[in-house]
């Protein structure tokens, strides 16, 4: 891969014109009416969630429609998915860094920004589902005069240190790397409002030559913690299923079938997003029909590692012979959810064959599709992972149903606004693109072409 | 004179013009040299002799003490509110492995890029170099080399005179 990425940014552009591209698009918003629209429709998303939260707290959980086997339903399956959502940033951003694939600097700063605010849905939803919210801070470990603390022993307890830790360590990481474009938006700046946003925000950054050797050793070394970290981070997340006993959770492939889903679903969401705003704002020179090319490349690859997980998952419970799983498992593909194990299978694995052609990965509006159709699939994943394990559970008299609730719907439509919103407003005043690092790879590939 | 002297900054079109001066002016005896650019340019660390910095082992002291901080608070956690559950052990490492190990990315990272701030000196609201009129394109298509006036060999008429040799498209004296 790294041979195609010699030349992957046209070479006519000049480096001036990027940084005056870039720093232009919140400088001067090109696309004001597009955005408005786009804003409008993610505040009343927004508005959605503050509704069904301010009914959920003042009614309680019971809105929803969790009952006692399927005590974790939308919340922990909106969990799982949006976190999942937010490690491709993460892997873009941090694992390509250090492979060298510089195809990533087109891609990193609105796939870290992704993360960001992929990881704050993720994060409200156990806070919404504890029921007594006002209590969370009961996870962390104070002196309090009950004398008790947290137990340490426990997954839940894992939880909040894994997405707290993985929120913090991304937001530093994507500040990092802002901070030289931040100083590149404060020189061209030329209203004050601007210059004074930009010039506390990029703290005084002037490029000097010691400044950039710090600034590098620190930003990889943090890129090499960032790439296990999402791995331990949603490995945790598995073990909040595997270290329970339900039958078709209680299994040792989950931790990697878990990240591997996370990659697939969050590289589809990039997609989405770089489609999206390659063609709102006009950045066709800066990502090209190759970058969709190497990520249809990409959702191929990991779409095709979380199939591997299927099927293991499926041996897993054949192997083991144990009466419970071969229940779940028939369960899972005839009974009363199967909808979603087919759902999943079809809307993850068939449109995904697509990308097997090299005009389908370089289109905008097909790789957008199978992107879709990747999103749907794994959010029907996790519903699957989640509801066909708990409705039926050992005890024949503890068996039920769960059917999602107006309010459940409306909390999770609600936090793609939550999504949405602050997405669209950092596309307005930050550099969504990494300045630095399409110049320095456009100076890279010029200096190739001269030889 | 009138003010003091900063330094004098020269402007260069390309990386390579500016690492061939900046190796000219060490070569000359210039020691208090800084060069900016709108990104890392490579090699020229090595030109300018600057120090190796020591990020990696803060990051390493940071993660080792994340790791100690989150064994030695769970441990503790567990001695003063000892919960037994099925008789399973109450020290389990396997259990605290999980939050050890976050903690120990927490602790590295954020140790390691608040020295990367604090080393260079920043965050800063004003600097001489802010003053100079054409310092704002460093951020953008232009490479700076800046001889500071404490230089032993730094003197107003002829070291201008190096830098344009040197193949500077602009010399500009800076005021501190």
């Amino acid at each position: 891969m790294t041979d195609r990425s010699a030349d992957i940014l046209p070479t006519r552009q000049t480096i001036g014109g990027i940084s005056d591209q870039l720093t232009g698009i919140p400088l001067q918003f090109p696309v004001e009416r597009r955005w408005l629209i786009a804003m409008l429709f993610a505040s009343l998303l927004l508005l959605l969630l503050m509704v069904s939260v301010v009914v959920l707290f003042t009614r309680g959980v019971g809105i929803w429609g969790i009952n006692i086997p399927v005590n974790w339903a939308f919340a922990i399956h909106n969990y799982v998915w949006w976190l999942g959502i937010g490690h491709a940033g993460t892997l873009i951003s941090a694992l390509l860094l250090l492979t060298q694939s510089e195809w990533r600097n087109s891609l990193n700063r609105f796939a870290e920004t992704m993360t960001l605010f992929a990881v704050v849905c993720a994060g409200i939803y156990p806070v919404l589902h504890l029921g007594r919210p006002w209590y969370l801070y009961w996870m962390f470990p104070y002196p309090a005069t009950m004398d008790v603390w947290p137990q340490f022993r426990s997954p839940l307890e894992w939880d909040i240190w894994a997405v707290l830790t993985y929120l913090t360590v991304s937001l530093a990481f994507w500040y990092t790397g802002l901070i030289p474009d931040l100083a590149a938006a404060r020189d061209r700046a030329t209203k004050r409002g601007w210059q004074i946003f930009f010039g506390i925000t990029s703290l005084g950054w002037r490029g000097s030559a010691a400044h950039w050797l710090r600034w590098s050793q620190a930003y990889r070394l943090v890129a090499g913690l960032a790439v296990p970290l999402v791995v331990s981070v949603h490995s945790e997340v598995s073990l909040l299923f595997a270290a329970g006993q339900i039958p078709g959770w209680h299994s040792t492939i989950f931790p990697p079938y878990f990240v591997l889903g996370a990659a697939f679903s969050g590289f589809a969401v990039v997609s989405i997003i770089a489609i999206s705003l390659r063609s709102w704002i006009g950045l066709n020179n800066l990502v090209t029909d190759d970058h969709l090319d190497l990520l249809g490349m990409v959702l191929l690859a990991t779409g095709l590692m979380t199939a591997y997980g299927y099927v293991f998952e499926v041996f897993d419970a054949l192997y083991s012979g144990d009466a419970h799983e071969l229940q779940t498992l028939s369960d899972r593909l005839t009974g009363a959810y199967a909808w979603t194990y087919w759902g999943a299978i079809v809307f993850n694995f068939i449109p995904l064959q697509a990308l097997w052609r090299r005009s389908v990965r370089r289109t905008g509006w097909s790789l957008m599709l199978i992107s879709l159709s990747v999103a749907i699939g794994m959010w029907l994943e996790r519903y699957m992972i989640l509801v066909t394990s708990l409705y039926r559970d050992f005890l024949v008299s503890s068996w039920s149903q769960f059917t999602p609730t107006f309010w459940d719907w409306s909390t999770y439509f609600g936090t793609i606004g939550l999504f949405l919103v602050p997405f669209l407003i950092a596309i307005r005043i930050i550099p969504l693109i990494s300045i630095f690092e399409t110049e320095e790879l456009l100076h890279e590939e010029k200096e190739e072409k001269r030889g | 004179m009138a003010e003091r002297a900063y330094g004098l900054l020269a402007e260069f079109e390309s990386p390579e013009k500016l690492t061939a001066a900046a190796r000219k002016a060490r070569d000359a005896g210039y020691r208090r040299l800084d060069a900016f650019t709108p990104f890392p340019v490579e090699g020229l660390d090595r030109i300018l002799r600057l120090p190796r910095p020591n990020i990696s082992w803060i990051g390493l002291i940071g993660g080792f003490a994340g790791a100690g901080f989150a064994l030695l608070m769970q441990c503790y956690v567990n001695y003063d509110f000892p919960l037994n559950v099925g008789g399973r052990p109450l020290y389990a490492i396997s259990a605290f492995a999980v939050v050890m190990f976050e903690l120990t990315i927490l602790f590295s990272a954020l140790s390691m890029i608040t020295a990367m701030l604090w080393q260079n000196g920043l965050p800063r609201l004003n600097h001489p170099l802010f003053g100079a009129e054409r310092f704002r394109l460093a951020s953008k298509d232009r490479f700076f080399l800046c001889i500071e006036a404490d230089d032993g060999e730094f003197d107003r008429e002829r070291t201008p005179a190096f830098l344009r040799e040197a193949g500077a498209s602009s010399v500009e004296l800076v005021t501190s």
